[in-house]
């Protein structure tokens, strides 16, 4: 009988790129690259047939066909244009400064209104939650979008686990605060530490994503590691990264991007073509890898599974 | 300053003046543009015209500096690069980003300030083009140099332009904007008669 022993460093199944997914990517760049020179005569390219990667998930929302459909933004484009100003201010910068951020050991603290407050390692935090990998639009306060195959698990369940009490109405994130390991917080361009919130309806949506790995892999360092949250229907700066602490509030938590410039960030964030930013349209967005713009979705596209959540909200007013 | 240097002074400028742009030509041959390669053009030619403009307000305080003439040799030459760069930047801005979206870009000039600055800029700059030759200059008289300072204002918008668009992390254009204020401010007359 032959014994197949398995190496510590040999792949596990679940690591290797699906092929299908490989070949797409080839088409992807391939594609993106052609769409620099010839987009101008042949923007049809650039709307090239959509991967069978692209899973359900991602379909949802566009179920028009006249819609630009969704491929994976390859893996070196998620991981090397990143805003993460604790690494810097350049979208280039975080790639580079979070080279050797260290993210073991890691702990995050629970506390407010909530039954288990307490300072969690990491791997007790995230121990019998189910994972898995959900693919999400990505779109950008800036008007640039992408879509990544994030592995995490669902935020409502960590919430379940949690148990907040009932006077819980939000809850609040924080980013590490550690300028010897974030260069960029040693200058002044937001308030740290980093902090974002949900409302606790919002937070508990299925769609709500907390992520601990993209593409298979661990979570790179630019992208928020060791643990992200993910709400693919508000821009990017809401899915805050490096999360240290978990607050559960009854009120409102400041947050970061809402305190420095309250007319242009709101605390709801929601995608939103109607609503421009004071400095440019949010009615489209440029796809990582496209040349050609493409219409904004009402909430990123994922308007027939939140869009109840506000019901009877004015959002150009909560925007 | 070396004879060969003042000698050969408008090739080596036109020369350095190029610089940036091959640089950016190789980035793009070889695929180094990054993930959102219109964004880092925008950005590179928008950075390198308000450079441009800031090295023209250079010359008439280094002639002034030095007791040379060759500042003002090149001072044309620089000045028309700058509306070069000035053009690339617009022209990436309605080409490669919006695509001739003729909508929103018209929705960008009535609504957004930093558009509007930069907009403002580039066309104050189009008559200082035009009228860069020598016969313009024999032809307009004193009236060419009134018409020229415009540059400290157009350079003012640049500076505010770039301002505007920031989202945080004011360090970058304030540091051109200190390059500007200490340009105008060797303009002083006291000032200026002192560096002399």
């Amino acid at each position: 009988m032959l014994i197949k022993s398995h190496n510590k460093h040999d792949c596990t199944e679940s690591e290797v790129t699906d092929y299908s997914i490989y070949v797409k990517r080839r088409q992807f760049i391939e594609a993106s690259a052609r769409s620099l020179g010839l987009a101008a005569i042949a923007p049809s390219l650039l709307l090239s047939a959509c991967s069978d990667a692209a899973t359900e998930n991602a379909a949802k929302g566009i179920s028009n066909s006249d819609q630009p459909r969704d491929e994976l933004t390859p893996y070196e484009d998620v991981t090397s244009y990143n805003n993460f100003y604790e690494f810097g201010l350049d979208k280039s910068d975080p790639a580079k400064l979070a080279k050797n951020f260290k993210v073991k050991p890691w702990s995050v603290r629970v506390e407010g209104a909530v039954e288990k407050p307490g300072v969690y390692d990491l791997e007790d935090l995230l121990k019998g939650l189910p994972q898995e990998e959900r693919i999400y639009r990505l779109r950008c306060v800036e008007a640039w979008s992408m879509v990544i195959p994030w592995n995490g698990f669902a935020l409502a369940d960590l919430i379940k686990k949690l148990k907040p009490t009932s006077a819980a109405k939000y809850v609040q994130f924080e980013t590490l605060y550690d300028p010897q390991q974030m260069p960029g917080q040693k200058g002044r361009a937001l308030d740290w530490p980093y902090v974002e919130g949900l409302r606790l309806d919002e937070a508990t949506h299925p769609l709500a994503f907390m992520a601990t790995g993209l593409y298979g892999k661990e979570l790179p360092g630019q992208n928020g590691a060791p643990l992200r949250l993910v709400v693919p229907w508000k821009y990017g700066f809401k899915s805050i990264k490096s999360i240290v602490a978990i607050r559960f509030t009854e009120k409102q938590p400041a947050t970061s991007w809402n305190i420095a410039n309250p007319g242009e960030y709101g605390f709801y964030a929601n995608v939103n073509p109607k609503v421009s930013h004071p400095r440019w349209t949010q009615r489209k967005e440029r796809r990582i890898g496209e040349f050609l713009k493409r219409p904004t979705l009402p909430f990123n596209g994922y308007g027939d599974q939140v869009a109840s959540l506000y019901q009877g909200m004015d959002l150009k007013r909560y925007f | 300053m070396p004879a060969f240097f003042i000698k050969q002074i408008k090739p080596i400028c036109f020369f350095l003046c190029c610089l940036p742009l091959v640089y950016l030509a190789v980035l793009f041959a070889t695929d180094q543009l990054g993930a959102n390669p219109i964004e880092r053009i925008t950005r590179f030619s928008g950075d390198w015209a308000l450079r441009m403009i800031l090295i023209t307000l250079v010359a008439t305080p280094l002639q002034r500096g030095l007791g040379a003439v060759w500042p003002f040799r090149i001072r044309r030459m620089i000045g028309l690069f700058s509306f070069f760069y000035v053009s690339l930047h617009l022209s990436s801005y309605v080409v490669l980003d919006q695509f001739f979206d003729w909508r929103e870009i018209f929705d960008d000039l009535i609504k957004r300030p930093f558009i509007m600055a930069g907009m403002a800029a580039f066309v104050l700059l189009i008559p200082l083009a035009v009228t860069s030759t020598k016969k313009m200059m024999r032809r307009l008289g004193k009236r060419w140099k009134q018409l020229h300072r415009m540059i400290y204002l157009i350079a003012a918008l640049g500076v505010l332009h770039y301002f505007l668009l920031i989202k945080a992390g004011w360090a970058e254009p304030a540091i051109y904007l200190l390059v500007y204020l200490v340009l105008m401010l060797l303009r002083v007359p006291v000032i200026a008669r002192r560096v002399r």
